[in-house]
């Protein structure tokens, strides 16, 4: 059914007894041309744009839990394409572009917001670097504006500007960044790619990677085993178990990064803020919680919760950006399972193995980039060659020196 | 989480420093393996040996015998006690 003001009006007349489930929970079958491992916004995406713009249709997403169960509905749904190095921002300026048509593309709401992020600098030295990474987007075809101390007060008069160890200097905004609302976009995709004939398979999950003289032959699951052409792996802070049944070892850590939401408030906070001097950055949702979050707590976790050390610290980060946050109550919070990777970029390729595919190291980062990254690994899958906009994003970067390290902080999945 | 430092008793996480994986041995200079060791990591799931600097306390390398599903600290020893 395709969603309109004519349907909803159809639905309304005849009580909403019409609508039908959004897409086919399907059972496996035993053989797929392509078989994609994780049921998140990269999975589903993959598959969607597989169907749409590469015509396959033959195409299963193996989900262990409930798709969206993962980090695509635990994220705090910021979209932005603000990095500095050229090798990235390909990937995420034109993630950002599918995002700015996507919901016409999938006709689904997934409530895409440009409601602009804003980072806010403190010092001459942190406005120096901002300017140079609002140069390099501007390069790369992104949108960047330099705002200084009065551009910020004018959209933000209620941050603390006069704090004596961390004055706002001003902030580098990127007008179109914002939020999406991130269960949304795994239904959309999920929709989207079921109607188009693709299984998503729910409560599957991979067990082993079937691979015969070098070529994968399929994968077995706790619901039997399925023969596939193709396998990609998109299975985020899951990669290095993973990947681990094919053999192999991954430049990845997996990491918890916890996010909050405070009781629901009054429109305070038009865009997103994040705070120069800490790790805290901040939005406000629809139903009005704040949303926010910091670091990620730093040591290797598969737990999907974190500790009290980072809370402290996000809250700290709260109080000295805004000071009246602090009469908000904090309603709830929560933790995902992070694939951090050893120069903080993604890495969507081949692997050695023929027919193996590898999409992931998304850090905390990969939710914006989600229309694009099932956009490239669709497109590798398709045709075995990597997609214009990804083509630093491989494998063996780590081993010839093209590292994407953003943060030159080296190999130190901890810090990124 | 409480780290059990041999020197200064559980202190609270929040005085250490991660440094992670501690079952890597570093191979010789300009050996192949060195890629493996610098960038590739089992990162497996329950048991983990890693290693944590107690930065604002003794200052000492501790290995700790941590698991990573639950956040349980089994035990913590000195790191060159391990080496040695
Ligand atoms: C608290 C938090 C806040 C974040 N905030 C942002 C943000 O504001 N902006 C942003 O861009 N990014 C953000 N991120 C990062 C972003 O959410 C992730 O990088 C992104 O969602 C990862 O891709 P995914 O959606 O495909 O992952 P997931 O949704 O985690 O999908 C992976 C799926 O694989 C499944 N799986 C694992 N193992 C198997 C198996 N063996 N068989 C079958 N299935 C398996 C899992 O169940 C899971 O559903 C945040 C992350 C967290 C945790
Ligand atoms: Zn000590």
């Amino acid at each position: 059914m395709r969603y309109s003001l004519t349907s909803l009006i159809t639905q309304t007349l005849s009580g909403h007894k019409g609508w039908k489930p959004q897409w086919r929970d399907a059972a496996p079958k035993d053989e797929y041309d392509i078989v994609i491992v994780g049921g998140g916004g990269h999975g589903l995406a993959t598959a969607y744009y597989l169907a749409k713009e590469y015509g396959l249709n033959n195409i299963a997403v193996l989900e262990k839990s409930w798709i969206g169960s993962g980090n695509v509905g635990r994220n705090t749904t910021i979209i932005r394409s603000n990095y500095l190095l050229s090798g990235n921002i390909a990937l995420y300026e034109f993630s950002l572009k599918l995002w700015e048509r996507l919901e016409q593309d999938f006709n689904y709401n997934a409530m895409v917001s440009q409601r602009g992020v804003l980072n806010l600098f403190h010092s001459d030295g942190q406005r120096d670097a901002y300017a140079r990474r609002g140069n390099m987007m501007l390069l790369n075809g992104a949108d960047a504006e330099l705002l200084d101390r009065d551009g910020v007060k004018k959209l933000y008069p209620f941050l603390n500007f006069d704090a004596a160890r961390f004055p706002i200097q001003g902030g580098l905004l990127q007008r179109r960044g914002g939020t999406v609302r991130h269960d949304a976009v795994a239904w959309g995709f999920a929709r989207g790619a079921s109607e188009r004939g693709v299984d998503v398979i729910q409560n599957c999950e991979v067990t082993g990677i079937d691979i015969v003289g070098g070529r994968v032959t399929g994968v077995t699951t706790t619901r039997g085993k399925i023969r596939a052409g193709k396998v990609g792996l998109a299975v985020a802070g899951s990669s290095s178990r993973v990947a681990a049944l094919a053999g192999l070892r991954l430049p990845i850590e997996s990491h918890v990064l916890q996010a909050f939401v405070s009781e629901g408030l009054k429109p305070v906070i038009p865009g997103v803020i994040t705070f120069g001097a800490g790790h805290f950055y901040i939005s406000q949702s629809d139903k009005g919680g704040l949303v926010f979050g910091g670091d990620i707590d730093g040591y290797n976790s598969y737990a999907q919760r974190g500790n009290m050390p980072v809370v402290e610290d996000v809250c700290e980060g709260g109080m000295a950006l805004m000071p009246s946050i602090g009469r908000a109550r904090m309603l709830r919070n929560w933790g995902g399972l992070v694939d951090m990777s050893m120069d903080g970029s993604p890495i969507i390729d081949r692997t050695d193995i023929d027919g193996l595919y590898l999409n992931a190291g998304w850090c905390y980062g990969g939710f914006k980039a989600t229309p694009g990254s099932g956009f490239v690994f669709a497109h590798l899958l398709a045709k075995d060659a990597p997609h214009p906009a990804a083509t630093a994003l491989r494998f063996d970067r780590f081993r010839t020196g093209a590292i994407l390290d953003e943060k030159g902080q080296g190999a130190q999945p901890n810090l990124h | 989480m409480r780290i059990p430092c041999p020197f200064c008793g559980p202190r609270d996480i929040t005085e250490f420093a991660y440094h992670g994986d501690a079952t890597l041995t570093r191979p010789a200079p300009g050996d192949a393996a060195m890629h493996d060791y610098v960038y590739l990591r089992d990162n497996p799931t329950g048991v983990h040996r890693e290693h944590w600097y107690h930065s604002a306390g003794c200052h000492a390398w501790l290995t700790v015998t941590r698991n990573v599903s639950t956040h349980e600290i089994v035990g913590a020893e000195m790191a060159h006690k391990e080496a040695s």
